[in-house]
């Protein structure tokens, strides 16, 4: 569904991400990690339009999507959510789930019905005449997916939405996670530190370092890995 | 809106609509002025209140709709109503430039700001020099017939201007509530909130605040329209001077930014509280020039400490009448 192949992308001369190359397949749930600063959010911003890649090519469904703007990126089937959460602060829950159901749906109360919906699925329903600006963090993460959610995207970036999380909670996200790519063939690719939520929903583990991809495959096979755990899970991991 | 606020919606109205058969010229006056605040203020909040773009030079839409209307009345016989449509034509081609321009480019925030500073700045540095609209002496228009009401070149008595100006206030304020409720309310709000928010979802950013300024600057143009057949004289020093494009914002900024209410609270406020003062002083027998510019910074300072939001919000949320 997703090829990314060979990009690359340096800020001032520091290389953030070089020659990546992997795929998410259609239905799969692929997931993103690594130490911090090793290039992951780079390389969603990259798929989602923030910025273009300095070399390589992206396609999604077998179209270019490297040089598309993110609204257009959105449109072609991908939702994003944001590591550093971006409400809209000002209006209600509801009403920012509105904003990206309105991407697909033709009125307003059309709109309103859809993210409803999508409210309850998150466990947000109760909460949907609060300001957004009044959640807190894991609330606010949990706005961040179900208004990603509402563009109806094929395709589902999930940049550190576990953070802040207590394990029940993370448990909770995961189980949404998993009922969407079940049920409705959400494709997934997620960044994510928690372990516990990797485990849990990846068929396939993509790990970056220093920009680089130092292994992939499935989890079993990625949490042994020597390279992996040096870098980044510790030596006495257990996961 | 809460039924409360219903039933006091329709007493303003009521009573805005009686208002000239009971009230003398003076107080009239004070309230086609209040009434031409409250509509430019609303027109500006599109921009700025629904869409987070920051216009601090909307007097440049004000002059130009003002200059282009009564120029071709005063040279052509041209009347307002084929003048309002050139005006209009005019200003959204002007806010067109301006918005491309700036969201092209990706200029935003205070920077966006000053190019709107810029751009009315020139543009009246231009008028004092464009001999047909009369340079810096002015563009007149023949004063009106005070007694006969001529509807097809917009002239008559004090009170039809007064019905004119509070015919397009209730315009756009229906206007704005429809706005606000529809698409383009929703996706200008997110705008305003987080644009790179905003984009992540779908919404087109440049098109959708390119579409608040086209629809602010044809709303000015209409209010520049009426302020050319009100006032019939026009100087570019006055018109187009960035203290009246602060004035058409201290409105909605007091009222409350973004609120539909704000604008024409803000500007009756202002407008009432500041005349009041003048007068109370100058029947005191103390003639201040400058008092009224003092009084606004006192206001705004009162408002932006303990009010941040504007007037409006806490009193509709106090008195029960919604948003």
């Amino acid at each position: 569904m997703l090829t990314v192949d060979g990009i690359s992308k340096s800020f001032r001369g520091l290389k953030a991400v070089s020659q990546a190359s992997f795929e998410v397949p259609a239905g799969a749930i692929v997931a993103l990690i690594g130490p911090n600063g090793a290039g992951k959010t780079t390389c969603f911003n990259m798929i989602a339009g923030v910025f273009a890649p300095d070399a390589g090519q992206m396609t999604f469904e077998s179209r270019k999507i490297q040089g598309l703007r993110p609204d257009q990126v959105c449109a072609a089937g991908i939702g994003r959510t944001f590591q550093i959460v971006k409400p809209f602060a000002g209006l209600s829950v509801l009403d920012n789930v509105i904003v990206g159901a309105l991407h697909r749906e033709k009125n307003v109360s059309s709109a309103r019905i859809f993210s409803l919906s999508i409210l309850k699925k998150l466990n947000l329903e109760a909460k949907k005449d609060l300001p957004a600006s009044s959640l807190t963090l894991p609330d606010r993460k949990r706005l961040e997916v179900a208004r990603a959610l509402a563009t109806r995207p094929k395709l589902l970036l999930l940049d550190e939405v576990m953070a802040g999380l207590r394990p029940t909670e993370c448990d909770l996200m995961v189980e949404v996670f998993r009922d969407l790519n079940r049920s409705d063939g959400l494709t997934i690719l997620l960044i994510e530190h928690v372990m516990r939520a990797v485990m849990a929903l990846a068929q396939n583990i993509v790990v970056l370092h220093h920009g680089e991809i130092i292994a992939r495959g499935a989890p079993a096979e990625v949490v042994r890995d020597p390279a992996v755990l040096e870098c980044y899970l510790g030596e006495e991991a257990e996961v | 809106m809460t039924p409360r606020g219903k039933v006091l919606l329709l007493l303003l109205g009521v009573f805005l609509l009686a208002l000239p058969w009971v009230v003398n010229p003076y107080i009239l006056s004070v309230a086609t002025l209040i009434l031409y605040l409250a509509y430019t203020g609303q027109a500006w909040n599109v921009m700025m209140g629904f869409a987070g773009q920051l216009s601090l030079g909307h007097s440049l839409y004000v002059g130009v709709g003002a200059y282009a209307s009564a120029a071709l009345f005063v040279h052509y016989g041209i009347g307002p109503w084929a003048g309002v449509v050139m005006s209009i034509a005019l200003c959204v081609a002007l806010g067109a430039a301006i918005g491309f321009l700036a969201f092209r480019f990706g200029i935003s925030g205070v920077y966006f700001a000053l190019l709107t500073i810029a751009f009315c700045e020139f543009t009246r540095i231009g008028f004092d020099h464009l001999q047909w609209t009369g340079g810096s002496g002015g563009l007149f228009l023949k004063v009106a017939q005070r007694d006969q009401i001529d509807l097809a070149n917009f002239r008559g008595p004090p009170a039809m201007y007064y019905y004119a100006i509070l015919f397009l206030c209730a315009l756009a304020l229906l206007g704005c509530y429809y706005l606000l409720k529809s698409k383009a309310g929703y996706y200008w709000q997110a705008i305003r909130e987080n644009e790179e928010a905003a984009q992540a979802l779908g919404i087109n950013t440049f098109r959708w605040k390119m579409l608040a300024v086209v629809i602010s600057s044809a709303m000015t143009a209409v209010s520049g329209v009426f302020f050319a057949f009100y006032y019939n004289n026009l100087f570019p020093e006055q018109i187009f001077h960035i203290s009246r494009s602060i004035e058409i914002i201290l409105g909605p900024i007091i009222g409350g930014v973004g609120t539909l209410f704000g604008p024409i609270l803000g500007a009756a406020v202002l407008t009432i509280v500041g005349d009041g003062i003048t007068e109370l002083l100058g029947a005191m027998g103390w003639e201040i020039p400058g008092i009224k510019q003092v009084f606004y910074g006192i206001v705004m300072l009162l408002v932006i400490m303990f009010l941040p939001h504007g007037i409006w919000p806490p009193l509709a949320r106090k008195l029960g009448l919604g948003r």
